[in-house]
């Protein structure tokens, strides 16, 4: 039996550490120590007698064998702690998942779908049923300096690299560094994935500012600093390629993009946590084209070169009885942005107002926008499995300023808005079904009204989602 | 310049060392174990309530801020606080706290676990590969993470490793007479047999010798379901439970239901320390479970 030398070990712990304790410290330990010597000396007998009765019993499952060994409190003293090995998700290294996402939609049948009044970035008009990208996500630790993840956006015979980063784990003092792809940190939910989304599409502010993937994208380094306060305070600072709208790519050295970003976050009560944020980016365009329309209504080609400055204010608000989010909570969010473009634009087109005799002209002049929109939402889980919620959306396209292309192409003054109410039902953490119904007036004199029935699975490892 | 800064670098470092020994527990309990050995030694904050379902935490903003400040985390471990423990460490920019760091303790490293499935499938619900997390009821696995736990304070502080050596023999003391007491009271509860709504006092019915009939969870981490509900009063006439179990967090609508239909006592359990309001610490804890318990036989 090994109880002997267990106790011997322990006590030869106990006794190493009294030495530095006062006398009467050591008296008192020592007392201490012959009253539990005692009490698990009998213990110990008691022990032993069931063990050997449960060795004997031919039927002697291995649960009584492990509580022999649980009930026995003397185990020695371990000396240096052996460093625990994570038993969290990382124990399937690397930590593989796989989202499955898909629809079926039904919309107005729009072929140049955009928004109005702002830059007429082309919109998806999928109706019917489909699949989304099927979302392949590994990930885990390189080493004890370093973490990796990559995501594999897999569509019809292509496979895209939506995000490829490492992240340090060892640096410390409030410092994270990240670098490769990745959903930049501005804003609030720029860095979710469309399955970690309220609502089965994104908020318009997030199409106007970043096009039909609604997310900025960054090949580039992130630096971020979480201050030592009991109050979540947050810096982030990005540089990268900027390639993705509303910049785009530069073939240049340097930096093409510039990120910068606040957020403050803390509890009130132990019911309800916030977390507000603020964010700049600058992003720096050259010949970045679009179709428009030209004053007679034909199509023309327009190409801006110049800067643009986009602001961004989010704030985010979740709410659940006694903090036990499961059976019942509120979520609510904002966000707001402010975007300004800076520069000139060029206008072609054979035929168009810009080129009427054909011979290959460009127009060029000033391009100076000035816009803004935002949106609110709350949802909420009214039993473990239900929720619903409501956002509403609305931008303004403000001011417009063509210069010498005033002339040539038409733009509109529009505030496009959105309607949206959603019910979603999840069997467990891992499934979800949505249906999704929005009257939508993003384009001018259209007004649509949209269903969706969505479906979100996921598989494999368990995702920790930011708050 | 690099003088300053390593100045403000060495003075920035030693302010921790000064003050008490930061500790950020995930659950009640620890913090309430960390607070018996470490006294004032050490300060513990606790991210979550005994009202808080530990399965279903948020990656809350004030969690990051207290992790950024931590010298030592002691999870459970055993995938319990997975939904948001891993992202709460990795984003805190807190070196000293990631996996592997002496500033990272799991209790369920220390004991033997019960309930490690054989095979892991999700269909089988949300099952964790290492086994039942919810060990904290057994109150013989304290020795052995407490015992752990004052050794890992005494590392990451060795000046007051003594203190923290003293304050578990103290511990250990106290719990040794304690159990003794509980499993005297708690004779009657042996070989009894139980419902519950998850699988959330297995170490609990492993100490005192009762027995789990059945949980009204389908499978783990899925809702009570009408059909396993209405499946589990049907066997009471085969088989008859004594009484149904929750925890504080867990919602009492399916409990109550099966409690009426089979005329059989609820009992709600405090499952962790602050579960209910005599459960104010480890001791009160066990004090309370075993009252309610016995109460629920009678």
């Amino acid at each position: 039996m090994l109880h002997k030398p267990f106790v011997m070990a322990a006590l030869l712990a106990a006794s190493c550490g009294a030495q530095a304790a006062s006398d009467a410290d050591l008296a008192a330990i020592r007392s201490q120590i012959d009253e539990m010597k005692k009490t698990y000396e009998q213990r110990i007998a008691a022990l032993e007698k069931k063990l050997a009765q449960a060795e004997l019993d031919a039927q002697a499952k291995p649960a009584a064998q492990a509580e022999a060994r649980s009930a026995a409190p003397d185990k020695p003293a371990p000396g240096p702690v052996v460093a625990a090995a994570p038993t969290s998700a990382s124990a399937f290294n690397p930590e593989v998942s796989l989202i499955l996402q898909g629809q079926y939609v039904n919309t107005k049948d729009v072929p140049n779908r955009t928004i109005t009044g702002f830059w007429p970035n082309q919109l998806d008009n999928l109706r019917g049923f489909s699949i989304n990208e099927t979302e392949l996500v590994i990930g885990g630790g390189i080493d004890p300096y370093w973490r990796g993840r990559a995501i594999f956006a897999v569509n019809d015979g292509e496979v895209g690299v939506e995000e490829a980063w490492f992240q340090s784990s060892a640096i410390g003092h409030g410092i994270g560094v990240k670098g490769g792809r990745y959903r930049s940190g501005i804003g609030y939910l720029n860095e979710q994935h469309p399955h970690q989304w309220d609502f089965a599409n994104a908020p318009l502010m997030y199409i106007a500012m970043f096009g039909p993937e609604a997310s900025f994208r960054e090949d580039g380094v992130q630096l971020k600093w979480l201050a030592p306060t009991p109050l979540f305070l947050e810096f982030g600072v990005e540089a990268g390629r900027g390639a993705n709208y509303p910049g785009t790519d530069r073939n240049k050295n340097g930096v093409g993009a510039w990120a910068l970003y606040a957020h403050l976050g803390d509890d009130l009560g132990v019911s309800n946590s916030w977390r507000a944020g603020a964010s700049y980016l600058r992003t720096s365009s050259d010949s970045r084209e679009a179709e428009f329309y030209d004053i007679n209504g034909l199509p023309a080609l327009a190409s801006f070169t110049g800067d643009t400055d986009t602001w961004l204010a989010d704030f985010v608000w979740k709410w659940a009885p006694d903090g036990n989010p499961k059976y019942q909570n509120f979520k609510f969010q904002s966000e707001y942005f402010w975007r300004k473009d800076k520069g000139s634009l060029n206008c072609s087109g054979l035929g168009s107002a810009c080129d009427p005799l054909a011979a290959g002209d460009t127009v060029g002049g000033d391009y100076n926008t000035n816009q803004r929109g935002w949106y609110a939402q709350g949802v909420f889980q009214f039993t473990p499995n239900w929720r619903a919620g409501l956002r509403y959306d609305q931008l303004d396209s403000g001011v417009q300023d063509l210069g010498a292309n005033a002339a040539n192409l038409m733009v509109e003054d529009y505030k496009p808005k959105r309607a949206t109410a959603m019910v979603d039902y999840s069997w467990s953490e891992y499934s979800r079904m949505r249906l999704q119904y929005a009257q939508d007036k993003s384009m001018f004199g259209i007004t649509d009204n949209q269903w969706i029935v969505q479906y979100i699975m996921s598989l494999g490892a368990h995702g920790a989602h930011k708050f | 310049m690099i003088k300053l800064l390593m100045t403000i670098l060495l003075a920035a470092a030693s302010v921790p060392a000064l003050a008490a020994l930061q500790v950020f527990a995930t659950v009640p309990e620890w913090g309430a174990l960390a607070r018996e050995i470490g006294g004032d030694k050490v300060s513990v904050f606790t991210a979550t309530t005994g009202l808080q379902d530990p399965h279903r935490i948020e990656a809350r903003p004030s969690l990051l801020a207290q992790a950024r400040r931590a010298d030592l985390v002691v999870a459970t471990g055993a995938d319990l606080e997975v939904g948001w423990l891993p992202l709460v460490v990795r984003d805190s920019g807190n070196a000293n706290i990631q996996p592997g760091r002496p500033g990272y303790f799991e209790a369920a490293r220390y004991v033997t676990m019960l309930d490690v499935p054989a095979v892991l499938d999700r269909s089988r619900g949300d099952i964790h590969a290492a086994g039942n997390p919810h060990i904290q009821l057994d109150p013989r696995n304290l020795f052995r993470i407490g015992e752990a736990l004052a050794a890992r304070l005494g590392e990451l502080d060795p000046p007051n490793a003594p203190a923290y050596q003293a304050g578990y023999m103290a511990f250990a003391g106290k719990w040794q007479a304690a159990i003794l007491r509980w499993e005297k009271e708690a004779l009657p509860l042996r070989g009894v047999p139980v419902l519950a709504h998850h699988d959330s006092f297995i170490y609990l019915a492993h100490w005192l010798g009762f027995k789990t009939m059945g949980t009204l969870e389908p499978k783990p981490g899925i809702e009570p379901t009408s059909g396993q509900l209405s499946g589990l009063v049907a066997r009471q006439q085969s088989t008859p439970a004594k009484m149904v179990l929750r925890t504080a967090y867990q919602s009492d609508g399916p409990s109550l239901w099966i409690a009426e239909k089979a005329g059989i006592p609820a009992v709600m359990l405090p499952f962790t320390v602050g579960g209910t309001p005599a459960a104010g610490d480890l001791f009160g804890l066990f004090d309370d479970t075993v009252q309610r318990m016995l109460k629920g036989l009678r």
